[in-house]
Formats: C-alpha cells, structure tokens, sequence
C-alpha cells in the first residue's frame, strides 16, 4: 500500500574484506612453511611436524565435536588404525609408504562406517563414552596380532623409511644426510595434510552440508526442523573425520617409525590433547585448533619435562577455561574484536537502508 | 566341563564387582543425565583412601571403610555443589571436559603421591578363605562378598529412590528438571545430594576393588568403561539391571578368558557392542532416554 520505504536489496556475502586480507597472510605464512626446511635447524623441523599433526587432528576433532555434536573421546581408534595399517601395508604388504596413505584413508573410512553405525546408537555423553570403548576394541584387537608386534609392538623396516621418494632428492637440493631428508620429507607431508584437513573443514563448512551443520551446531530439534537430516549429516562428518584422522595417524607413525598399541591408541595423547587444543583455542571455530596448538605446543616444550606435573597443569587449564571462558581464546578475540580469518558464515547485507545491517545467517 | 561351570561361577561373582562399579554411576545418570568421566578414578581414589585410612589406625579395610564412607559423600557433595553444578545445561561439552580433566588430574595426582606401584588391600585370612561347593569348585569367601555387597547396595538404592523423600526428589528431577523447580525442589542440593551418595557406593565399591586385586593410579579409565558397559548393558534407570548388566559383562569376561586368556577384556567390550547392536536400551530399560 505504501511504499515509503526505498527498494531494499538483499544478499548474501560469504567474502568480506578481511577475507582477502587473511587470505594474502595466509599465503605468505604457507610459502614461508613450504620453504623453511632450506633454513631451519632439524629440531625446528622435528618440533613444526608435532606441531602440525596435533593441528590438523585437532582440527578433525573439532569439526566433529564443535560441528556435528559428536564428543568421542575414542579418536585415538583411527590415528592408531593408520599407523597399524601403515606397518602392516609397507612392512609386509610392500607398498610404499606415500601410497599407503591414501590407501589408509580408505580403508578408515570402511571401517568408520560400521563403528558408526553401532556408537550412533547412544547419544551425547553415552556416545563420548561408546567411542572409548571402540577405541579399546581396536587396541586389544591390534594387540592381537602377532606379526605387528603383539602387544608390545614392533618397529618399521629401516628400507620402508628410506624408501620415501624424494629423499635422495632433498639431499641433493638441501644438502642434508638421509635422517634430515627423510624429517624434512616428514615435514612437508605433514604441512600438506594440515593444510588439507583445513581446507576440507573450510569448504565444507561454506557448502550446503556446513550450513547444515551450523544449524545441527546451534539448534538439533530446530534443523531437524528446517529438513536437516541429521543422522546423515552426522554419519558424512564422522566417517570423513575418520579418513583424515587414518592417514594423519599414519604419517605420525612413518616419522615414529616405532608402533606399539598402548602408544598408538593412547587415549591422553591422541584424544585428551586434542581436546585440550581445540577447547583452548576455540572450539566451533577454524582458527580455534590452530591457536591452541600452538599453546600446547609451547606448553609441551617448556614443561613436559615436569610430567605428572605437567599433565595436573594442562588438566586444570582446560577445567578452568571450560568453566569461564567456554569459547576458547579465539572465541574471545573474535566476540571482542569482531574478527575473522576463516569466514564461514553467511552474512545477510541488506543495502538501500541509511546503514548496512548485517546478520548472522 | 567344571572348568566351565567355574567359569560361569567366577563370571557372575565378578559381574557384583562390575554392578558395584556401576551402581554410582547409574544414580548419577538416572538423576541428572551426567556423565562423570572421572568414576573410575574416583574408585581409584577411595581405594587409595582406606589404604591410608587402614594404615594410619591400624584398622581392617572393612572398618577403614566404614570410616571412608561419609568422607566420600563430603567429597562427592562438595564436588558436585563446587564445581559440577556449574557445568550442567544444554550443553553437554561442559560436564564431559571438567569431568575428563579432572580424571588426568587424579590419575597423575595419584601417580605423585603413591607412585606407579601397584598396591593392594590386606585383610588377614578372609583373603585366600573359600567355600567348597564340591566337584572342585570352591567360591571365594570375599569375591561372594562382593556380590552380596552389590545386591545389599541395589536393594538401598532402591529403597532410598522409590521409599524415601529426597528419592521423591530424585524421581520428580530425573522425570522433569524445570518443572521440579518450579515446585520448589532446590536443584542444586539434590544433585549434591545424588553425587554423595554415589560417592558412597565408591567407597563400597572400593572396598571390594582393592580386596579382590591390586590397583595403580592408572586403571581408573578402565573402571569407568566397565562401570559404563554394565550401566547400558542393564538399561538406563533401572538398578536391577545394572547389577544384570555387570552379571552379562562378568560373564562374558570369565567365559572369553576361559576360551583364550588374552580375550578376557575384549570379549567383555564385544557383548557390550553385541548387546548395543541387538538391545540398543538394554536389557531392563526403564528410561526413555
């Protein structure tokens, strides 16, 4: 009737100036990464690979606690699963080891299927639980198997180590000895499954399936509501979680090169730390993980030598950031500062108004 | 052919010791719907506690924890008045990371007061003491104790749920938290309440831990899944069959090890998973959810 109010144009922006910013950082950081083998010292390098798989595996877990609502403290069941399945593919089978990832991949992700199936039977904190209890079942499962070591374990072939392609070509480039080449090669692997676990997450969370997620995230009841089918949505992220979680597991062990299965399915390092990372940093958030592992990281480096000590430390940290500041140190910074690296909201713009009124979609 | 009647035997038995475990941890879920990642090591804990308490006074572990008991419902009330309470709401991130910290922080606590060295609870002849059933098989007097122990703390448990009022409270909280506010229920104080008292199913379940093996500051974890597994295996709220629960997974365990030693654990977590697949509430399911 009245059309007193100027046309008003809706859209939505998934890229904002920022974006472009942190995209520029973002680059100069990676190529920075790609090349600081040519100058770092080894034990720099050795520290960048914990560094980096702790980062990407807490990157996997948030994505599936901080995502999809699925709080499994039984995560250490895929990083030893790769790491058992890498002995057992190049040791015995004899394939190399840098195709026995994406193989690993496959193959944890065969095996997530059913494990969900069955632990997607309890809910919420039954289910944190039930993927302990899985996680176990893998452990006394390995520990059977005598040609990987029972349960002490058992050591990788020096060949399969040294067989890594691209190290004689290292050497050559860098002029390293073979310990050095095969970390540095260590090193770049593990820098390409960081970035790949992040880019995964970030293209995931901008599709449809991360809106989706999003909504499981904020609201269950209401994005059942909306047509999420949460069960599938749920079961995509956990078994893709999983894959991930396989083949990091197996580049750990590769640069290890020792397995044993209380050390591969070690609940404290691959689950507890991971947890303590990402609910540090940030849970539900990208930049999150990435912020608190480098915390552990520092963390790790200057106290771990306090042991019991140390873990008493780490413990009541995460009690005492769960109980005041639940967000994390990223969620802090963001809420003040408005701030964003990883944009994988959907922001609703509405021009033809005197401001520009943006929400959160 | 004895040697699988024995095996049976020894499963049931064991199976008391699991329903103990279980018992604190099925009021807790019954009450509040928490998870406390931490109930095997609070075992642990108590164990370490009528340890202490048996050595300082000289007492037998059964006196030493009698005296432990109301010291752990302190405990588990502070604990859950303290800090718990804080935790609980829509989210369920919260209750699960407090209690999986504070798990690290008694297991590596422990480590530092008592060392890796594995201990046990000393009580003179009732230790090795058997009653001869005939045929060769003979039932230990302690691992009957603890079986009985378990019937006698289900059939409290019961009592004080269905016959008492703050088990009245309990109910009314467990069926609807908002609207047992709104009739006055002090929520807060009932949960305290609920997590003392589990506290003082530990220190019973304790007791029967430390006498019937030696125990480390590691094997918390391990507690909490069997703890766990006889709780669902059971059916959530249902006490009876908590204590049917850690029957199953008492069983399953004798007869995996009966089978291969090494199986013993394993084949518990495979009925757990089996009973999972095939009753996903469980046996004897009385809640919903």
């Amino acid at each position: 009737m009245e059309a007193k109010t100027p046309k008003r144009v809706f859209y939505i922006e998934t890229v904002d100036r920022t974006q472009r910013v942190s995209a520029a950082i973002f680059s100069v950081v990676l190529i920075v990464a790609v090349t600081l083998p040519a100058f770092a010292s080894r034990d720099l390098i050795q520290n960048l690979i914990f560094l980096f798989y702790m980062m990407a595996l807490a990157q996997c877990w948030n994505l599936l606690a901080g995502y999809a609502g699925l709080i499994s403290v039984g995560q250490q069941a895929f990083v030893g699963l790769g790491g058992y399945l890498l002995f057992a593919l190049t040791s015995p089978g004899g394939i190399n080891p840098l195709l026995a990832v994406p193989v690993i991949g496959i193959v944890s992700a065969m095996l997530a299927l059913p494990t969900a199936v069955i632990v997607f039977r309890l809910r919420g904190a039954y289910f944190a639980i039930g993927t302990w209890v899985v996680a176990e079942v893998y452990r006394l499962v390995f520990a059977q198997f005598k040609m990987l070591g029972g349960g002490t374990g058992t050591s990788l072939d020096p060949q399969v180590t040294s067989s890594v392609p691209g190290i004689e070509w290292v050497k050559a480039l860098l002029n390293v000895r073979t310990p050095a080449a095969r970390d540095i090669i260590s090193y770049w692997l593990v820098l390409a499954l960081v970035v790949g676990t992040l880019a995964l997450v970030y293209v995931m969370l901008r599709s449809r399936r991360g809106l989706a997620l999003g909504a499981i995230r904020d609201n269950e009841a209401a994005a059942a509501g909306l047509g999420v089918d949460i069960y599938r949505v749920k079961l995509g992220v956990y078994v893709a979680v999983a894959a991930m979680t396989g083949m990091i597991g197996s580049m750990i062990y590769l640069q290890k090169a020792r397995i044993s299965p209380d050390a591969a399915f070690s609940v404290l390092d691959w689950t507890a730390y991971v947890i303590f990372i990402t609910v540090i940093g940030g849970i539900g958030t990208i930049e999150g993980p990435m912020i608190g592992a480098v915390i552990f990281y520092l963390l790790q480096r200057y106290l771990a030598d306090f042991g019991a000590w140390y873990l008493i430390l780490l413990g009541a940290l995460g009690i005492v950031v769960m109980l005041f500041a639940p967000k994390g140190i990223w969620g802090f910074v963001s809420e003040r500062y408005g701030l964003t690296l990883f944009q994988t909201r959907r922001k609703l713009v509405v021009r033809g108004e005197e401001s520009k009124r943006s929400q959160r979609a | 052919m004895i040697g699988w009647l024995d095996a049976l035997i020894q499963g049931v038995l064991l199976g008391g010791l699991y329903a103990l475990f279980a018992a604190g941890l099925s009021l807790i879920f019954g009450v509040m719907r928490l998870v406390n990642l931490a109930h095997g090591d609070f075992i642990v804990v108590a164990a370490y506690a009528i340890l202490l308490i048996a050595g300082a006074l000289g007492l037998d572990p059964f006196l030493a924890a009698l005296i432990a008991l109301p010291i752990l419902f302190v405990i588990g009330f502070a604990l859950q008045h303290l800090l718990l309470n804080r935790t609980l709401g829509r989210d369920l991130l919260p209750p699960l990371l407090v209690t999986f910290g504070l798990s690290i922080i008694i297991q590596n606590g422990l480590l530092q007061l008592f060392s890796a060295d594995s201990v046990r609870l000393r009580s003179g002849a009732i230790e090795t003491a058997s009653i001869p059933l005939g045929g060769g098989i003979a039932v230990g007097v302690v691992p009957l104790l603890t079986l009985l122990s378990a019937i006698a703390v289900i059939m409290l448990l019961n009592f004080v749920f269905y016959r008492t009022t703050i088990g009245q409270a309990f109910r009314a909280t467990s069926d609807d938290l908002e609207v047992a506010q709104l009739m006055g229920i002090d929520v807060g104080r009932i949960f305290a309440v609920a997590m003392g008292l589990a506290f003082a199913v530990i220190a019973v379940a304790a007791l029967h831990l430390g006498l019937r093996a030696n125990f480390d500051p590691t094997i918390g974890p391990a507690r909490l899944l069997y703890a766990f597994e006889a709780v669902i295996i059971g059916g959530l709220g249902s006490f009876w069959g908590t204590l049917a629960g850690g029957i199953v997974l008492g069983l399953a365990q004798t007869v995996g090890a009966r089978i291969n030693p090494e199986w013993q654990i394993l084949s518990g977590h495979l009925a757990f998973l089996i009973v999972l697949v095939i009753r996903p509430r469980g046996l004897f399911p009385r809640a919903l959810d």
